[in-house]
Formats: C-alpha cells, sequence, structure tokens
C-alpha cells in the first residue's frame, strides 16, 4: 500500500481503534462504555475498506454499529435496577499480565516474521464474494441461516418471563 | 508503506484490549463488549491475510468473516438475554454474583 493517503488513513484509524477500545476499557459509566465501543467498531469497518473489503465494512457498519450495539443497549435498558458500573474483578490484575504478555508475544512474533514474500492480491469485486457464498460455501451458508434462527429461538426462550410460561403450561 | 506487518500489529494489540477487558469486567455486559473487540480484530487479521497473500481462492478470507460476523450477532443475541435472564433471577449482572452452581 503505497502513497501518503493510505498510511495517514492507516495511522488515523489505528489511534481512534486503540483509544476507543482503551475507553471501553477506562470508562466507569456503562453507557459511555457502549458509545466507546461503538467508535472501535467503526475504526474497524475503516480498516476494512483499507483492506479493500468494501461489502464487508458496509456489513460491519450495519450489523455491528446497527444491530450489536442497539441490542447491547437495549440489555442494558432491559437490567434497569442492575449496577451501571463498569469495574473490574478482583482478577483484574492476573487479567492485566496475561493480556499484556499474549500482546507481547504476538507483536514480537509478527515482527520476528518475514513478511516480505507477501504480496497484495488483487481487488475483489463483491460478485466474486456473492458467487463463493452461493456456489463454493452454499452449504456453510445456509448453515449460518440455521445459526440464526436457533440463536433468534434461542434468545427469545430465555428472556421470556415466568408468567408467559406459567401461562403456556396452562394452556 | 503501510504492510501486513502494520495491519498485523494493530489487530494483535486490539485483541489483546478486548481479552483484557473480557477478563477483567465484572459487568456481563461489559465481558460480551470485550467479546466483540476480540471478534472484530481477528476479522482484521484474517481480512489481512486474505489482502496480502496469493491464493487460488482469494475471496476465502473474506467467506470467512462473513461467517464470523453471522457467528458473532448469534453469540451477542444469546449472550445479552443470558445477561436479562441472569438480571431476572439475581437482581444483579456481576458476574462474580452469578454463583447459581455453587453450593
Amino acid at each position: 500500500m503505497e502513497g501518503f493517503g493510505p498510511a495517514f488513513a492507516f495511522w488515523m484509524l489505528s489511534l481512534i481503534t486503540l483509544v476507543a477500545a482503551g475507553g471501553v476499557m477506562v470508562s466507569r459509566n456503562l453507557l459511555h462504555a457502549v458509545l466507546f465501543l461503538i467508535v472501535t467498531f467503526v475504526g474497524v469497518a475503516g480498516f476494512f475498506v483499507l483492506l479493500s473489503a468494501e461489502f464487508l465494512a458496509m456489513a460491519q457498519i450495519i450489523i455491528y454499529v446497527g444491530a450489536i450495539a442497539v441490542l447491547v443497549l437495549f440489555a442494558i435498558l432491559l437490567t434497569p435496577r442492575a449496577s451501571r458500573d463498569n469495574g473490574e474483578t478482583k482478577m483484574a490484575a492476573p487479567a492485566a499480565l496475561l493480556a499484556a504478555a499474549l500482546g507481547a508475544v504476538t507483536v514480537f512474533v509478527i515482527h520476528d516474521t518475514n513478511w516480505d514474500r507477501a504480496t497484495e492480491s488483487p481487488n475483489l469485486a463483491v460478485s466474486a464474494l456473492g458467487e463463493a457464498l452461493l456456489n463454493t460455501w452454499v452449504l456453510p451458508f445456509e448453515l449460518a441461516s440455521v445459526l440464526l434462527t436457533a440463536s433468534l429461538v434461542g434468545a427469545i426462550m430465555l428472556v421470556r418471563s415466568p408468567e408467559e410460561e406459567a401461562e403456556d403450561v396452562l394452556k | 508503506m503501510i504492510g501486513m506487518y502494520h495491519f498485523l500489529t494493530v489487530a494483535a494489540l486490539l485483541f489483546s484490549m478486548g481479552l483484557l477487558i473480557a477478563l477483567s469486567k465484572r459487568n456481563a455486559i461489559g465481558v460480551l463488549m470485550g467479546v466483540e473487540i476480540m471478534l472484530n480484530a481477528v476479522n482484521v487479521t484474517l481480512l489481512t491475510f486474505s489482502r496480502f497473500s496469493t491464493t487460488d481462492t482469494p475471496v476465502a478470507g473474506q467467506t470467512f468473516v462473513v461467517m464470523i460476523i453471522t457467528v458473532a450477532a448469534a453469540e451477542a443475541a444469546v449472550g445479552l438475554a443470558l445477561a436479562v435472564s441472569l438480571y431476572r433471577n439475581r437482581q444483579t449482572i456481576d458476574v462474580d454474583q452469578a454463583n447459581l452452581l455453587r453450593s
């Protein structure tokens, strides 16, 4: 990726994404953490554009920002008397140690590997992705819809109130 | 010049940050946010490999990401339903209060 434009976009996106992820970590209020999470998702969508996966960037915005973030907000609103505190457990120090160790090892391995042979592949059209999903990988694609249906039914089962369940038993 | 190395490093940092959030947060919704960040970091890694490698099936990496986004959506729906269900039973969504199985 040559030139000033991609490099500038990359560094700005890295800054925004990592700072927003840090914001999810440090913000004390759960609602502020969700707003930082949305910024992280948008930053990752920017990376997808930079990696010339435009369709996935759109999907990222629609699914993560439009659906998952709203779902998280709904979960917060549906638990009114629970604590809105975004604090840490007692195991925060070992967790920080583990995460730092993992990050250090991965960055070291990435740094130590020779990536010179990797070349940029030509841009993919969205139609290529559609063809791959509906020809080569049609079975996983259909399985994904089964999975979504199952998770939808499971989520509804989990959040049904006890009164509704009692009514169903009486019928 | 921005190459594979830069993208992979940022994805690794994002992943370890998500791991830290998922492991250290007391709130169940906070833990789920960490898991979502980790999934996003993995997606960036997969797309980097798909972009910077020449294979017979260049679209495979993007297909992987489509599947991961689908599973992430399902996981978020079920995970947040679990959080709401936990709140119904215990009036809290703190994961260290979820000790129903402890005798």
